[in-house]
């Protein structure tokens, strides 16, 4: 099983010197910390920050300066700040390269669900729905199975959607699958596990398209 | 000349705020939240309103303070999670909610403001969103119809303003606070710093034209919802 740190690393391994990123919250944001060596890409945070820094050092926290996860962060070199139109206008326009989200479920083909649980989960979409309706290219990290035990990649979302036909890739703790026309095809399958584990955890139908060397490693 | 200026948030609002109004109201979580102000409209005990906000704010701070109060209706947001004070007036059916993708609420406050009635937008098609609009096709990709959002009242918070009612922002508290300023008929500002001169015109982020009202607020509380720092030996992360 890959740790959180791998599944950000593995995502981290397709980004490309001078893409714009978008990230979300919780392992998502750990992508940054797995750049591949001599890589340097910019983050967008949608609540109005191209050119997103680390966290602040202790003492320098600014409550004017946070990110879409309402955490203080700090701002880098050639960075800009500007209202929420226009950081709106780099995600709908898509001028954003990639967003990396987290998800409560994904179907087979690529619908995205991952902002309410009716009448227990209040909470809204935030920025979601207008990243996977207008960046290219979008992520998910999530663990393989819910809290309860339950898939979370499914032949059909029953929670309300955050996007129809939205996701690329997804990576899990177990796997990483790809989205294409034709469905749903298993890339990677992480150390000490096995297809017919993965299939029984799996509600959503995969095609296998592995080399053996593909099996195993971070 | 009186001008625009008021001494203070509550004789701004006076006589402009009455049951039943939309009020739009700048921030990002508690950053750039107009806290003066929505004091002012918690003591004026104003009524049934709709309140047009990116968030809710927290239990006990920020638009927090008008649910406790009892005072809003219908809200119209994108993100509520960090109020559990809403949740439950929400399940138990006392708060109307529209929840708006945090774009198209960007986007409908700037629209609303600059007298475009309605747009289309793909953000939401195939979603709980797109319920009940109007759909079309453009280019190959599905939209959904989205309405501009117009406010009787806009709170703002800006850092800078001076007696024209030219507002600057700092860092990331500009959010939506010059969106709400475009979208309602009746703006009141507060800012930190009241300049002694005019703002350089070309640093100007929100013209005069916009903000009806002036409230100077020196010092205001801000809070921190999430303080994340990193230790001074820790090697800076390169992203």
């Amino acid at each position: 099983m890959w740790t959180r740190d791998e599944m950000a690393a593995i995502a981290a391994s397709e980004l490309a010197e001078g893409q714009y990123i978008n990230l979300g919250i919780g392992i998502p944001t750990l992508v940054a910390n797995h750049l591949p060596a001599g890589v340097s890409v910019t983050l967008q945070s949608e609540n109005g920050i191209l050119g997103m820094g680390p966290f602040p050092y202790k003492g320098e926290e600014d409550p004017d300066l946070i990110n879409a996860g309402k955490q203080t962060v700090t701002l880098k070199p050639g960075a800009s700040v500007f209202d929420s139109a226009v950081s709106f206008a780099m995600i709908r326009g898509g001028h954003i390269n990639i967003a990396i989200l987290g998800a409560l479920q994904v179907s087979e083909r690529g619908d995205l669900a991952n902002w309410t649980i009716p009448g227990k989960l209040v909470k809204g979409m935030g920025g979601a729905m207008d990243l996977v309706a207008g960046i290219p290219r979008i992520v998910v990290i999530t663990d393989h199975l819910a809290k309860d035990g339950t898939p979370k990649l499914v032949r059909e979302c029953d929670l309300p959607l955050t996007g129809s036909q939205v996701v690329d890739r997804i990576i899990t703790d177990l796997a990483v699958f790809d989205i294409g026309y034709s469905g749903m095809t298993l890339e990677r399958l992480a150390p000490g596990h096995t297809v017919q584990e993965l299939r029984d955890k799996t509600e959503a139908s995969f095609t296998q398209r592995l080399e053996p060397h593909d099996v195993g490693g971070a | 000349m009186r001008g625009k200026l008021r001494s203070s948030a509550a004789e701004a609002l006076s006589s402009h705020l009455t049951d039943g109004m939309t009020v739009a109201v700048g921030g990002f979580g508690l950053s750039g939240i107009p806290t003066e102000l929505i004091l002012a409209v918690r003591e004026s005990g104003a009524k049934e309103l709709t309140i047009v906000s990116n968030n809710m704010g927290v239990d006990g701070k920020g638009l927090g303070l008008l649910l406790e109060n009892k005072q809003v209706a219908k809200v119209l947001s994108s993100y509520v999670g960090e109020n559990s004070l809403f949740a439950q007036q929400y399940l138990e059916g006392l708060l109307d909610v529209e929840f708006v993708p945090q774009g198209t609420l960007a986007e409908r406050l700037r629209a609303g403001g600059s007298g475009i009635p309605a747009f289309f937008t793909p953000t939401g098609f195939g979603t709980p969103v797109a319920e009940g609009k109007e759909t079309r096709e453009f280019g190959g990709k599905m939209s959904i119809l989205e309405m501009g959002i117009f406010a009787d009242v806009a709170l703002v918070h800006a850092h800078t303003g001076d007696l024209e009612g030219n507002l600057k922002y700092r860092l990331a508290a500009r959010n939506f606070n010059p969106l709400v300023a475009m979208a309602g008929s009746f703006t009141l500002a507060e800012v930190e710093v009241l300049s002694d001169n005019y703002l350089d015109p070309e640093s100007v982020m929100t013209p005069g034209i916009f903000v009806q009202r002036l409230v100077h607020v020196e010092n205001p509380v801000k809070d921190i919802e999430h303080r994340t720092v990193r230790e001074r030996n820790e090697s800076d992360v390169d992203s």
